[in-house]
């Protein structure tokens, strides 16, 4: 093996692990704010609004000067490149308004899925074309992190070795190309809830999928205290005749995560099925199945794993009661509330 | 309880085309021996692979080889029953230092998982066995044992899902008290680290501090010892071969069973009266059964 060359230098780390952190603290999500000028526009139609520059400023201008009740709410909030360079009506770029509010502000960098020939449908991410100078700017103009959406369906026959080998890479390069700019990567290889399969099959193919990305990570020498994970929740297909309640979807999930997500992660934001950026669900498919995670006993959430879950933009509320008889051993290691709390200055992990 | 651990491998063996590098054999009839050994009241089974730390080593083959028997020994345990203590052993021989056996550590566990999840094992059901995370033994560096602990659960906290119940440290060469005061330490491997503010504005610090001033290093993993040198050496020289040393040796080894139970709690003071062997070193070049 050649000697270690540091990809990030202690400062950088430091930087990164520090912007994570401030964006899942306890009680914070993520508003996803980063519609497409394509997507956005069927969102402004279905309440009677002209796809407009003008109109799309004013909705989010109406979301991001929300009153104070909000700011212990929101941890982030990512926009599409042309929101970006928005200001508000007092003349503020938005970026300034959102962290006014004490926010991060994250940016989509992808540039949208393109097929995998010889594949049944499949497709990968593009988007690494000059990333790097597109990431230093965006860092520039204030964006702390970033989001990137990888796409992978499920069949009889999908995903294949080379869709989940392909995603995985691009992912991995696009969170390394963004730690270099001082930028968090939000990695997201969303597994689309089409389809009929049941339960089981959803949790296999996440658990194989998340595995793929923890090793590309490691193997593109990605710092993972500074990345943040944005999964599919683990649900059945759409079509799938079987309905589960939410604490069967909340023991697959976090089953999935536990064995694939290192500790090291410091948090997942879960994404909504069905509510991609590209197809907004219409009225005429059933509710999207996808509930809070449940305040199940036997899922004391910020314990079981130790990535802290939040269901943007709420985080799931942890009963010190009943994490202590559910799992007395991992409490002592990782529940913010226990009592064993030593701490000393020491220099961070590298 | 206490669960009887049978040894399953059957040596390394040299990779040709490499300098030295190994694999381990012992697949052929696994399936068989054991279905026979759960018969016969084993719980857990244990396979050793072992890699070496140079300017170019390991090298790919050797990682993706000897994670590849590993995660093929781990399946076949589970379908008898069996729970599989998976060891990928990075040697200390060497003078690389900290941060190297860090990197590597990190590389190496990261495909033993990926080796693991493609074979399907189920990670509820294993154990790993690695090595602590320190410099090589010819290092002129010495570091101190919150350092190794710092480095080892960083490692570890990169690479293994909280799926896997826990982690049980091979002592590698070390001698008994080091052994005991390196898993002391890891055990102590502060929950939380305070950011120091270090040139930033007053307005990021505040921020930064305010709200996320202290940090987590949780481990999610049960983290405990699984000695042989580091347990035996004191009890064995104290016994020397003779009937009449065996409570004096049994008083060694309990002593050092003490210790480390201390230490897997955070719990240990080195007591200065060490035993017949505890501080010396039982680093041997190479190490192979």
């Amino acid at each position: 093996m050649s000697p270690p060359v540091p990809a990030l230098s202690p400062e950088q780390k430091k930087e990164l692990a520090a912007i994570a952190q401030r964006i899942v603290a306890p009680g914070k999500g993520i508003l996803a704010a980063d519609e497409s000028t394509g997507s956005i526009a069927k969102r402004l139609s279905s309440v009677g609004a002209e796809n407009t520059e003008e109109n799309r400023r004013w909705y989010r201008q109406l979301l991001f000067t929300a009153d104070k009740r909000v700011e212990p709410c929101i941890g982030g909030v990512i926009l599409f490149h042309e929101t970006m360079y928005q200001k508000a009506d007092d003349g503020r770029p938005f970026p300034q308004v959102i962290k006014d509010k004490g926010a991060l502000v994250g940016i989509k960098v992808d540039k949208g899925v393109v097929p995998l020939a010889g594949t049944n449908g499949e497709t990968t991410t593009q988007g690494l074309d000059g990333l790097m100078e597109r990431c230093a700017q965006y860092k520039k103009d204030g964006a702390d992190f970033a989001k990137w959406r990888c796409v992978l369906k499920i069949t009889a026959h999908t995903p294949t070795r080379l869709a989940v080998m392909e995603n995985a890479n691009v992912l991995a390069r696009y969170a390394s190309i963004c730690q270099q700019n001082g930028i968090v990567p939000i990695v997201e290889p969303e597994i689309l809830p089409d389809g009929d399969h049941d339960l089981k099959t959803c949790q296999y193919v996440t658990e194989k999928v998340l595995a793929a990305v923890y090793k590309a990570l490691s193997d593109h020498h990605v710092y993972l205290e500074g990345t943040l994970l944005k999964p599919n929740m683990v649900t059945a297909g759409h079509a799938c005749a079987t309905k589960y309640s939410p604490e069967e979807i909340a023991m697959a999930t976090v089953t999935a995560l536990r064995r694939t997500v290192p500790p090291a992660v410091p948090g997942i934001t879960f994404l909504l099925g069905g509510q991609s950026e590209e197809e907004p669900p219409s009225t005429s498919t059933p509710p999207t199945a996808v509930p809070n995670v449940p305040n199940v006993p036997e899922l004391c959430l910020s314990c079981v794993t130790v990535p802290r879950l939040c269901h943007c933009p709420q985080a799931v509320p942890v009963s010190p009661g009943w994490c202590h008889s559910a799992v007395p051993r991992l409490v002592s290691q990782c529940c913010p509330q226990c009592p064993r709390r030593d701490h000393v200055p020491v220099g961070w992990p590298e």
